[in-house]
């Protein structure tokens, strides 16, 4: 069992809503979620499921008309640098104000999808990880430079005196998430959130990249969050995993026990979805059945309950499934494992996780 | 990057070229000539015009000249002699007439781009950020009032209040008490406190268009990726906006100084009439209708001119502002 010290954020009861003239839509809704020190998370699920704007929520990057409506995102932070060992809600904080931009880029740092368009393409390269490094630690700008010239070769590109005089548009697909990375490493984050970071690249490059993170996660002692759809970077990645649907947490345990003992009929047809090498040859590569529902539209009960295989009618439409505890940090939402009568609608996901 | 400067300049020749060409063109399209419509003019006073002393007039000017002869005769005059042909309205070489002309509209447009930015800068920058703000909706609604508003109307209400409430006339750019007064500080003040107005007034639809391009743009990149990373890399809001999307979204700004001489003669000839500018606009106009061909010629020829070269600087600009027009220009050259 993990003592409480080595939970380094922890994000509780989340709720995220975008609010707009014709929907309301929970984009993230009651998501609980553990990062523990050095270790890497790995958030799954189909597109539309709530991974990104959670990890967006915890760095409080969600543009209006979202926003955060309910739950706390814990940070602990310990009293390295002469800063106060200290817990801090971000979901309190104004998303503009002065400590969250503290911790933006300092304790937690973010890279995303595509970094052609997350890169600025009119600023070079030195001058966007500079910035970076210098709006936390206020340096000059040779000695910034200097630093920057190390960060590149840690995120091991070649000749990095020639890169960082470079525009991003002069750079390939996969040099471009190095330069992020440098960016993102640049204060040194306890925390590095990763949304689906080799989705936009071709695969040779995604293995690299992917190689980097890890000996860089490694060597920083740093947490990962790694937001993914493959369950193939899952199964290579994770120590915890935390599956989503719908802006539910389903599921979520330590990587083998979801692998091999899956709970949730969601993460089971994910796993089944995955192509084998040396699978039997005819047979057909399974899929869900349906599509992820608009976020708007959320079924009553068990938000899968359309798409699943072992729909229970009469329960699954009426009750929503709580957190069943099924060992230490290992939690699924799912009638077929309890929680059948009513009054577990009430329960609270934290009551949960706390009986865990 | 010296190679792109080099080639555009090139590029410039041949469209001179064809400006010039046009330009004098255009100026023989009206059937008959200045001699006609003077002649027509005296008989319709009742004086009587010897058809010889018409013939002698047109042969003196080369009228009876085919088209390009008379167009070689013209240009070469000013490529060589900078001698522009002679004002047959005014009697006197067109060269005299213009450059002071010239030389106000210059001054006028100069100070109008640099008012609009001024002021549409703020505003866009303020109504695409606090997008649908009470703010915003207010400047949206001064800025359509602006782009609604004709320019001459605009120069009456100022006229009229400037006359009515501060007991000062508008006009002219120079008071008469300055006239003929050598520059000094004082004519300067003059000059400034003159101008101000017409530059008010021929600046209103040009900043309200630059303010709702800026708006539109700006709102476009707000979005984009690059924005939140620079967030999330814990920079300031303000810092965050100023440094990244914006700069992106100015690339219109640049560009209007290609486009804001031909706008501004367009515009401001009627300005011009109403609080009695002497720019080009009213010269031109009335070089046009009395078919006063050399001065309405070197005119269009000399603003056109000026207009391309407003269009190569903006390009030039815009390529030290934007990295990837540089590199795409470098690596064609």
């Amino acid at each position: 069992m993990d003592t409480d010290s080595d939970v380094l954020l922890e994000v509780k009861g989340l709720r995220t809503r975008f609010r707009t003239d014709d929907a309301d839509v929970t984009a993230v809704n009651g998501a609980n979620l553990r990062l523990r020190r050095g270790r890497t998370l790995c958030v799954v699920g189909e597109s539309g499921c709530g991974k990104s704007v959670t990890a967006r929520s915890i760095l409080r990057l969600i543009d209006p008309p979202g926003r955060i409506v309910d739950g706390e995102i814990l940070l602990r932070r310990d009293g390295s640098d002469g800063r106060p060992a200290e817990t801090i809600d971000l979901a309190a904080l104004k998303p503009t104000g002065r400590r969250i931009r503290e911790i933006r880029g300092r304790d937690i740092a973010m890279i995303f999808q595509e970094p052609m368009a997350s890169l600025s393409l009119v600023h070079r390269v030195g001058n966007q990880i500079g910035e970076a490094i210098r709006v936390h630690n206020p340096m000059p700008r040779r000695q910034a430079r200097q630093r920057v010239l190390e960060l590149l070769d840690q995120v091991e590109i070649p000749n990095p005196e020639r890169t960082i005089d470079a525009y991003p548009f002069q750079l390939s697909g996969g040099m471009r998430q190095r330069v992020m990375i440098a960016m993102a490493l640049s204060c040194s984050p306890r925390l590095l959130i990763a949304d689906e970071p080799t989705t936009a690249l071709d695969v040779t490059t995604q293995a690299q990249i992917m190689d980097l993170l890890v000996g860089l996660q490694h060597q920083q002692d740093m947490a990962l969050m790694f937001i993914t759809h493959d369950m193939g970077v899952v199964a290579e990645m994770a120590d915890d995993v935390a599956v989503m649907y719908l802006g539910h947490v389903v599921e979520k345990g330590p990587v083998d026990t979801i692998f091999h003992d899956p709970k949730h009929p969601y993460t089971r047809a994910l796993l089944d979805s995955i192509p084998r090498i040396g699978g039997a040859r005819r047979e057909r590569l399974s899929t869900i059945r349906g599509t992820v529902p608009a976020p708007a539209d959320q079924p009553s009960g068990c938000v899968f309950r359309d798409r699943c295989d072992f729909v229970m009618p009469g329960r699954c439409d009426r009750i929503v499934p709580p957190p069943i505890d099924l060992g230490p940090e290992r939690h699924v939402r799912c009638l077929l494992h309890g929680g059948a009568e009513p009054e577990a609608e009430v329960t609270t996901s934290q009551e949960a996780a706390d009986a865990g | 990057m010296w190679a792109f400067v080099t080639r555009r300049l090139l590029y410039m020749i041949p469209t001179l070229f064809v400006i010039s060409l046009v330009s004098f063109a255009i100026i023989q399209l009206p059937p008959g000539n200045f001699i006609n419509t003077f002649v027509a003019e005296l008989r319709a006073q009742g004086q009587g015009v010897d058809n010889a002393q018409v013939r002698a007039l047109e042969e003196r000017y080369g009228l009876d000249d085919p088209f390009l002869v008379q167009y070689g005769k013209w240009i070469s005059g000013i490529l060589l002699h900078g001698d522009f042909g002679q004002s047959f309205q005014y009697q006197r070489p067109v060269s005299d007439l213009i450059w002071d002309r010239i030389g106000l509209t210059l001054v006028l447009a100069v100070c109008t781009t640099l008012l609009s930015w001024a002021i549409a800068f703020p505003i866009g920058v303020y109504s695409a950020v606090r997008q649908h703000s009470v703010g915003d909706y207010v400047f949206t609604f001064i800025g359509f009032i602006g782009l609604a508003t004709p320019n001459f109307m605009l120069a009456l209400i100022f006229v009229w209040i400037s006359f009515r409430y501060m007991g000062e006339s508008v006009g002219g750019i120079v008071s008469p008490e300055y006239a003929d007064a050598a520059w000094n500080l004082g004519k300067v003040l003059d000059v400034v406190s003159n101008l101000w107005i017409p530059v008010l007034i021929i600046g209103t639809a040009g900043t309200a268009t630059l303010i709702r391009v800026l708006r539109a743009n700006l709102l476009d990149e707000l979005r984009k990726p690059y924005v939140t990373t620079a967030r999330a890399k814990g920079l300031p809001e303000w810092r965050v906006i100023l440094k990244y999307p914006v700069r992106m979204a100015l690339s219109p700004f640049i560009s209007t100084i290609g486009w804001i001489l031909p706008t501004l003669i367009g515009g401001e000839v009627m300005v011009s009439i109403v609080v009695s500018l002497e720019t080009t606009g009213p010269l031109l106009l009335d070089a046009l209708s009395s078919q006063d061909m050399y001065l309405a010629g070197s005119f269009i020829l000399i603003l056109a001119t000026l207009t391309v070269i407003g269009t190569l600087l903006s390009d030039l600009l815009l390529a030290l502002w934007d990295p990837r027009i540089r590199h795409a220009q470098t690596a064609k050259g």
